[in-house]
């Protein structure tokens, strides 16, 4: 019976390996040897490898490098604020259309960069609404797609879907029972707020603030279709790619953004796992 | 209880976010549809746009659905065979190849696009067809096909039950046959939506894997956006509206199986833009 077991068992495996194998060849041919190549062309240039160094202390790259991350920084921050916000408020009340309004916070989930860099061009373009509100008011006509504001506005607009889904989700989840207690002991809606709630979020902001932080980084449709004056780091990497042909340094940078991306991403999971560890 | 001036301050606020993300969609619904949106609809309300776009972009739209289908065709036949092995056997190799398939959402696709080019670029023939779209398609999409159906299959005591089966004399096809694939039919449907969802809606990867002649939607409308008047992007919009809107509603009814939440926060982490 044991060896009957055992043949069977093996037959299995057998089986098993050969369901799997189509998508390890995928992912192998089509993944992980071209970004393999990638990364080795990214150390081919005239300095080799060096060219990985170089281009982090090249003042030009470096520069678009930390307006990148400022951006990034800037709209995690808030979407952050709003997100907690609306998403601690929808969690929490029960009223006429709430779950259409939830649905219209997520719907742009999905939309892909090009089509928020239009929607930014709907708001603050030449015929935009809000150039015909203040034209209206002021009689100036104020149009801000085109520039750092536009791409701030657009880069809030996609995140705000993914993150105010997570902020949700963990507002659920908190014990109304600590809140409560808080209140019996005295303290205040506002300490009650920054003492219980935002600590119970915290492994949403952190997971949900990273993913936001990651996705503004390598974002590209958006800035693609509002080319702005100020090149972010995709932008540039596809111009030093499509029109310098400049192969080693669209390799080198777009290596060290990936690896930057999945650094924070990584980070993130770790942290909101060992907080949940801890607080089990 | 609750007091009624916050309530009211939080309402507004989060009507303003939601009027935030909506008017400008619904302004390029109506800009659609106008003859001339500087002068508002007050031009006159009109369809030539659609009809002009249909003509110059329809191709597009076909192109970017055909793409869409063949992704979800490869998706379903490697994608739910392997997180079947992976419900099977939880041991760190296959958590290994769980994290790593995952990698091409974490980084972003600009990069894996680039890296596509320079090992397939030379090979003409497949640089220059629907198939050089398809395989970074797939890479990407992949990770959510197999995730959302792991997810179901873990959260059933899968083991128990193919044992079960075995007991009454299934061979191995049959237990999948009878036991993994009904029960993970839901997750199965939720990585399907999710994965044509993406695809459709996929410009990272795809602006540079795309030729003149292989041009998916979001590739026209970037094109569009820059080089047509306002009235024609907006058109073009709503053509991608009409596609894209209904499975957005379906992933929100039936893109989260098992109440486990894996479906939906993974794909908050779709590096969309």
């Amino acid at each position: 019976m044991a060896a009957h077991d055992d043949t069977a068992g093996r037959q299995d495996n057998i089986w098993l390996l050969l369901l799997i194998t189509p998508a390890i060849v995928v992912f192998l041919a089509f993944w992980l040897l071209p970004i393999g190549k990638l990364i080795v062309l990214g150390g081919s240039g005239e300095h080799g490898l060096a060219t990985y160094f170089d281009v982090l202390v090249n003042s030009r790259y470096l520069t678009v490098l930390l307006i990148t991350a400022a951006l990034a920084a800037g709209v995690t921050v808030v979407t952050l604020l709003i997100s907690i916000v609306s998403g601690v408020f929808l969690a929490r009340s029960d009223f006429f259309g709430r779950s259409v309004l939830v649905a219209i916070l997520t719907l742009p989930l999905a939309f892909p960069g090009v089509v928020i860099g239009f929607m930014v061009i709907m708001l603050g373009g030449r015929q935009g609404l809000i150039g015909s509100l203040t034209n209206w008011a002021t009689g100036n006509r104020l149009v801000f797609a085109y520039t750092f504001t536009g791409l701030f506005v657009g880069y809030v607009y996609f995140s705000i879907p993914r993150v105010i889904l997570t902020v949700m989700a963990s507002a659920e989840k908190l014990d109304v029972g600590l809140e409560e207690a808080a209140k019996s002991l005295g303290a205040s809606e506002w300490r009650v707020f920054s003492d219980v709630v935002i600590p119970g979020l915290m492994p949403a902001l952190m997971s949900s603030g990273a993913i936001c932080f990651a996705t503004a980084m390598g974002a590209f449709g958006t800035a693609f279709t509002l080319n702005v004056g100020i090149p972010v780091l995709p932008m540039l990497i596809y111009t030093e790619f499509t029109l310098n042909a400049n192969i080693a340094v669209a390799a080198a940078l777009s290596v060290i953004l990936g690896l930057m991306t999945w650094l924070v991403l990584a980070g993130a999971r770790s942290f909101a796992g060992n907080t949940v560890a801890a607080a089990a | 209880m609750r007091r009624p001036g916050l309530f009211a301050a939080q309402l507004v606020f989060t009507l303003l976010v939601a009027a935030f993300l909506a008017v400008p969609i619904a302004m390029s619904i109506v800009a659609g549809f106008t003859q001339n949106f500087f002068f508002g609809v007050a031009s006159g309300l009109t369809t030539r746009w659609v009809a002009e776009v249909w003509t110059r972009y329809g191709d597009t739209v076909l192109f970017s659905l055909a793409i869409a289908f063949f992704c979800l065709a490869i998706n379903l036949v490697i994608g739910i065979p392997a997180a079947y092995v992976l419900a099977k056997r939880r041991n760190t190799v296959t958590r290994m190849f769980e994290e790593l398939i995952v990698l091409p959402v974490a980084v972003p696709g600009l990069a894996t696009a680039l890296a596509l080019v320079m090992v397939y670029g030379r090979f003409g023939d497949f640089r220059t067809s629907g198939a050089f779209i398809l395989v970074g398609h797939v890479v990407y999409t992949l990770p959510f096909m197999v995730r959302s159906v792991l997810a179901v299959l873990s959260s059933i005591d899968l083991r128990l039950l193919e044992e079960g089966a075995a007991s009454l004399g299934a061979g191995f096809w049959q237990k999948i046959f009878t036991i993994a694939l009904p029960n993970a039919m839901p997750g199965i449907l939720a990585g399907s939506l999710m994965v044509v969802t993406l695809s459709i809606g996929e410009f990272n990867l795809t602006l540079l894997l795309s030729t003149p002649l292989t041009q998916t939607m979001p590739v026209g409308l970037a094109v569009a956006y820059t080089n047509s008047r306002l009235e024609l992007g907006s058109a073009y919009t709503l053509l991608f509206f009409v596609i894209i809107i209904p499975l957005l509603v379906a992933l929100q009814l039936w893109g989260n199986p098992s109440r486990a939440r894996k479906a939906r926060p993974l794909l908050a982490e779709g590096d969309e833009r």
